[in-house]
Parts: structure tokens; C-alpha cells; sequence
């Protein structure tokens, strides 16, 4: 009986990879655009994570006679900035920063924001009332009011700005993941798991964790270039990162001053925060057609 | 209607004790000691017992809380360390321009959002509906605090044409077409990413309701297209497009933080950060407080609007 139900389980289960596999290939060919942008992130991923092998400058390194050099000088393939720092191995190592934060905040965002919209869909009674005033209450605050209201009382700083960040991205998931656990909840399969028996964290770990996968998923694809945008902006204010080290945000407001001078100070920050946010989208939106096709088609 | 309203209102309480309850929490999340960290290191002992004994910060977090709650519904928001001036004064002063910007933005991002997600319905698949999905990928990705120093750069140091910053000229200013001069560059940086929400938003509405079968039959009656455009389409289309547009209103006075940052535009926004930078408790408690009110009476007068807009809500 087991064999059996094994067999007919893997069966539909190896028909579906296939037919995953084969839409992620029609996808792949329709919208190469998603394709540029994948290979755009990768390369920044790379460049990222290698940085400290790279054929960089030190990104710290002052060289005040040589400030505000423009792009393509000697030795300064992107120019320098008003200490005469390198502003390319400063782009390369502010991108750790700017993508470890984006990623390690939606993460968190997403983590908190499911477990409690788990618990707020699944147990009706104090639980669900908790969950659900807590989040309609942080929905309340405009986003970057709050999570400026939270740097301030945490100080600044890039770890208090990804907390801040993480605090007020988290009921997004919440709502989301709740809604899905209300209608799981009263489906045949979860009421039958129930009838034989099943504990809690079995049916909510065996039967309705993974159809949080895909809404999940998606929404954390999109969720990171704004998480992103947010850290910019907290180390825009200089709530965030604190000198010296480089982020795309801080970069950007330090650049600032002399933007008449060097414009490139200021652009190029920037521009670099403007393409890996844009790639993060387009990758989201096709993450999204591959999970959910009736978003795509609407 | 009346008794929806005073339900509504009622319903306000709630929701300003919790948001109450966070603002006043996350200035006390500091692991240290406020007074210390407002002070800074070289204060003497004697300074920080005052403050301390000023703020009471020597009595329980509770305490605490329901002394600085009485005081906010008497109107009392405390008195700024930094500036020595009543708090309440400085930011309601500092909110008129914070509320002139953002309904500036607001009344740009729907106009423009509107016409262009109406203009892209009636059109699906042309150039500017592709247009409009490019600037609409383009307006969540780029942050707008470059956007503004790029238009900054472009407009006011490069062309000369708009001020670059501040609210009215230093000198031989203030005026009506002084104020607006300097008004372009700060609401156009704000509204371009609601732009290209409301716009999107508006195409998908009225794609939807120009595919009803009244709007078949008023076409087939003869009706001109303007027509079924602007009083078939659009008006029975409104409601989610004014979801949308209050919610925008809602990040508008949130994001306005940064772009009065870039344009040194004298708001609560800027005041809130120089109290951040400053270490000044109460008035960053004042300007988030405010702020908050302002949000959470917007997203009430949104709601009152539907049942205006669409009689078949009915609230009970």
C-alpha cells in the first residue's frame, strides 16, 4: 500500500519538475530581459563576494592629492572621491554591504513575518488578535517614518538600520501568509490529517508549509531591491552605515557636496543602486510568472 | 454615514494608544541610559539627574508612558533639547511645509498618474502603454533621493532654470511665484514614483471596466468614445484608483523625509533627522507623533471618500 502510494506520488511529482523546467525554458527565451538581469545580479553577487581578490585598490585608503580625479584617469578606472579613495573598489565593497543588508533584512522580515502569520492564521483566540492589532498597528506608521523612529531610539548604524528595516517589513508577510493559513486551514486535506490524528507541527510543517512556498518566495523576490532601496536610504540620512566604511547610500550622501564639481561622486552610487534594484525586479516579476501564472496572465 | 463616521472615529483610538505605545517604546529601545545617550559623554552628574529628574526618567517605563500621554493630549509635546523651544510649536510650524509638499506631490502623482493610466487602457499594447510599463519598472527601482540630486544637477546647476534648494529665495524673495519655483523640483522628485504606481493601477482598472457589458452597450447606443471613457469607464473605476491614491498620500508623507533632505526643504522631515543626528528625544517623538496623526487621518478621509464615490457602499 505505501509502494504504491510512493509510486503514484513520485510520478505526478517527476511530471511537474519536468513541466516546471520546460516553462522556465519558454520563459527563459521570452523574456531574455529577465535573462540580462539575472546575469547582471550574478555578476554582482560575484564581484561582491571575490572582492577582497579582485585587482582593487583599497577602498579605505586616503590619496588627498589625487581627489575627485574623473572617470578613466590613471590608476582610477571610475575616478576617485573627495578623500582620493578609489571609487571603483569602493562601488565593489559598498555592494557587500548594500546586498548583504537588502538580502539579511528581507530575510528577517520574511522569517518574523511568516512565523507569526502562521500562528496568527492557524490558532484563532488571543494569538490571532496579538499578531493581528500588532501588525495593523505598525501598518499605521508610514514605512519610513517607523523604521527612522527605530534607528533613533537604536542609534545609528548599519545593524540598527537592518533591524529597523526588518521591523517594519515584517506584517507585509504576515497578512500575506495568514490569509493563505485561513483558507488551508478549513481544506478537506488539513481537516483529514487532523481526523488521524496529526499534532499541530505536523500538519503545519507536512501540509500547509508548502503551499506557503511559492506566495513566500515571491514575495521576497520583490521584497529584497526594496529593502535594498530602504538601507540606501537610512545611510542617505546617515542613520545607516557610518564612515568609513562604503555603502551605496552613504556614498551618495557624502558625494553630495561636491556633485557641482564631480558629478560622479553622486551618479555613480547611484546608478549602481538604481540597475541592481531594477534587476532584482525583473528577476522578481519572472520568479513570479514561473510561480504563479494567473498573476502573470492578469 | 454619521454613525459610520463616529464609529470610525472611536475606532481612531485604538489605533493612536498602540501607535502611541511604539513611539514611545522604540525611544526607550536604547540599551543605555537616555539621558546619557541625549547628553553625550561629557556631560557631568549633575546635568544628567537633572534631565533625568526633567524627563522622569527615574520613574517606571509605565509610569513614564501614562506622565508623557497626558501631557500629548493636553497638547503638551515637551520642550526640545536641542532648539530649547516647546516642541509642538517647531513642528506644526515645520508641518505646513511638510503637508504643502506632499499634497503638491500627491495632487502631480494622481493627475498625471490618472491621464497616463487612462491613456494606456484605451490603448493596449501601443508605444505608451510599453512606455508606461518601462516607467513603472524604472519608478520602483530608482531611489529617489538620486533622482532629486539628478534633476538638482540637471535643472538648477546645469540649466539655472529652478532654484537648487530651501523653500524661498535668501534674498528678495517670498512670494507666491518664489515659493513655487522652488516647490517644482522637490514635488516633481517625491511624486515620480507614485506617478507610475497610480498610472499602472488606473490602466488595470479601467481595462477592466471597459470590458463590462455596460460600456459594450453604451457603445453600442452610439455613445462617443470620450464618453464611455471618462463616464462609463473611469468614474466606475475609481474607487480602486482612490485606494491607491490614498495609500500613496500615506508614502508620500513618509518618503518626503528623504527629498526634503536632498532639497534642504524646511519640513518635519528635516527637523526629525537634525533630532536624530542631535540626540533630542522629544522632538523626534513630536515630529514621529505627528506624522503618524497626519497618516492615520488621511487613511480615514480615504475611507469616507468611497462611500462618496460609490453609493453602493454602505457602511454599517
Amino acid at each position: 500500500m505505501s509502494d504504491a502510494g510512493a509510486a503514484t506520488a513520485t510520478i505526478p511529482r517527476a511530471a511537474d519538475a519536468a513541466r516546471r523546467r520546460r516553462a522556465f525554458g519558454r520563459l527563459a527565451t521570452r523574456n531574455r530581459l529577465a535573462v540580462v538581469a539575472a546575469l547582471a545580479l550574478l555578476a554582482a553577487v560575484l564581484g561582491a563576494l571575490l572582492a577582497p581578490w579582485l585587482p582593487l585598490a583599497d577602498p579605505d585608503v586616503v590619496d588627498t592629492p589625487n581627489r575627485l580625479r574623473p572617470p578613466l584617469s590613471a590608476g582610477h578606472a571610475l575616478g576617485t572621491d573627495e578623500f582620493g579613495r578609489d571609487l571603483l573598489a569602493r562601488l565593489v565593497w559598498g555592494a557587500r554591504v548594500s546586498l548583504a543588508a537588502g538580502v539579511a533584512s528581507a530575510a528577517a522580515a520574511m522569517l518574523f513575518g511568516v512565523t507569526l502569520g502562521i500562528l496568527g492564521g492557524f490558532y484563532t483566540g488571543w494569538i490571532e488578535t496579538v499578531v493581528m492589532r500588532l501588525t495593523d498597528i505598525l501598518m499605521a506608521f508610514p514605512y519610513v517614518l517607523l523604521a527612522i523612529a527605530i534607528v533613533a531610539g537604536l542609534g545609528p548604524g548599519l545593524r540598527n538600520a537592518m533591524v529597523a528595516i526588518a521591523i517594519v517589513g515584517f506584517p507585509i508577510y504576515t497578512r500575506l501568509v495568514r490569509g493563505v493559513v485561513l483558507s488551508l486551514r478549513e481544506r478537506e486535506f488539513v481537516e483529514a490529517a487532523r481526523a488521524l490524528g496529526a499534532s499541530d507541527a505536523v500538519i503545519l510543517g507536512r501540509h500547509v508549509l508548502p503551499h506557503l512556498l511559492s506566495p513566500v518566495i515571491v514575495a521576497f523576490s520583490l521584497d529584497v531591491g526594496a529593502k535594498i532601496l530602504a538601507t540606501a536610504g537610512l545611510s542617505f540620512l546617515g542613520l545607516g552605515t557610518q564612515p568609513p566604511t562604503a555603502d551605496w547610500g552613504s556614498m551618495l550622501a557624502t558625494g553630495r557636496q561636491f556633485v557641482i564639481l564631480s558629478p560622479h561622486v553622486v551618479l555613480l552610487p547611484g546608478l549602481a543602486i538604481f540597475v541592481i534594484v531594477l534587476a532584482l525586479n525583473l528577476v522578481g516579476d519572472a520568479v513570479r510568472d514561473i510561480l504563479d501564472p494567473r498573476a502573470a496572465a492578469r | 454615514m454619521r454613525r459610520y463616521l463616529a464609529r470610525r472615529l472611536l475606532l481612531l483610538v485604538p489605533v493612536l494608544a498602540g501607535v502611541s505605545v511604539i513611539i514611545f517604546m522604540v525611544l526607550h529601545l536604547s540599551p543605555g541610559d537616555p539621558a546619557e545617550i541625549m547628553l553625550g559623554s561629557q556631560a557631568t552628574k549633575e546635568d544628567l539627574a537633572r534631565l533625568r529628574a526633567d524627563l522622569g526618567l527615574n520613574e517606571p517605563l509605565h509610569a513614564q508612558y501614562l506622565r508623557w500621554i497626558g501631557h500629548v493630549a493636553r497638547g503638551d509635546l515637551g520642550r526640545s533639547l536641542w532648539m530649547k523651544r516647546p516642541v509642538l510649536g517647531e513642528v506644526l510650524t515645520r508641518l505646513q511645509a511638510t503637508l504643502l509638499l506632499t499634497a503638491t506631490a500627491l495632487v502631480l502623482s494622481s493627475a498625471v498618474g490618472v491621464a497616463l493610466g487612462v491613456a494606456a487602457a484605451t490603448r493596449p499594447n501601443s508605444m505608451l502603454d510599453r512606455l508606461s510599463a518601462v516607467a513603472s519598472l524604472f519608478g520602483a527601482s530608482m531611489p529617489s533621493f538620486w533622482l532629486g540630486i539628478v534633476l538638482m544637477v540637471v535643472f538648477a546647476l546645469w540649466l539655472g532654470w529652478l532654484p537648487a534648494s530651501g523653500m524661498y529665495a535668501p534674498h528678495g524673495g517670498g512670494d507666491l511665484r518664489d515659493l513655487l519655483s522652488h516647490l517644482v523640483l522637490p514635488a516633481v522628485t517625491l511624486a515620480a514614483a507614485s506617478v507610475t504606481i497610480v498610472a499602472r493601477l488606473t490602466r488595470s482598472a479601467m481595462l477592466e471596466t471597459l470590458g463590462q457589458d455596460y460600456v459594450r452597450t453604451a457603445r453600442a447606443k452610439g455613445v462617443s468614445d470620450r464618453a464611455v471613457v471618462l463616464r462609463h469607464g473611469l468614474s466606475n473605476a475609481l474607487v480602486p484608483i482612490v485606494t491607491v491614491i490614498g495609500v500613496q498620500a500615506g508614502y508620500l508623507l513618509g518618503g518626503a523625509v528623504l527629498t526634503e533632505t536632498v532639497f534642504a526643504w524646511p519640513g518635519v522631515g528635516t527637523l526629525m533627522v537634525q533630532g536624530i543626528l542631535a540626540r533630542d528625544f522629544p522632538l523626534v517623538q513630536g515630529c514621529v507623533l505627528v506624522v503618524a496623526l497626519s497618516f492615520v487621518l488621511v487613511n480615514l478621509a480615504v475611507d469616507l471618500l468611497y462611500a462618496w464615490l460609490d453609493p453602493r457602499i454602505r457602511y454599517e
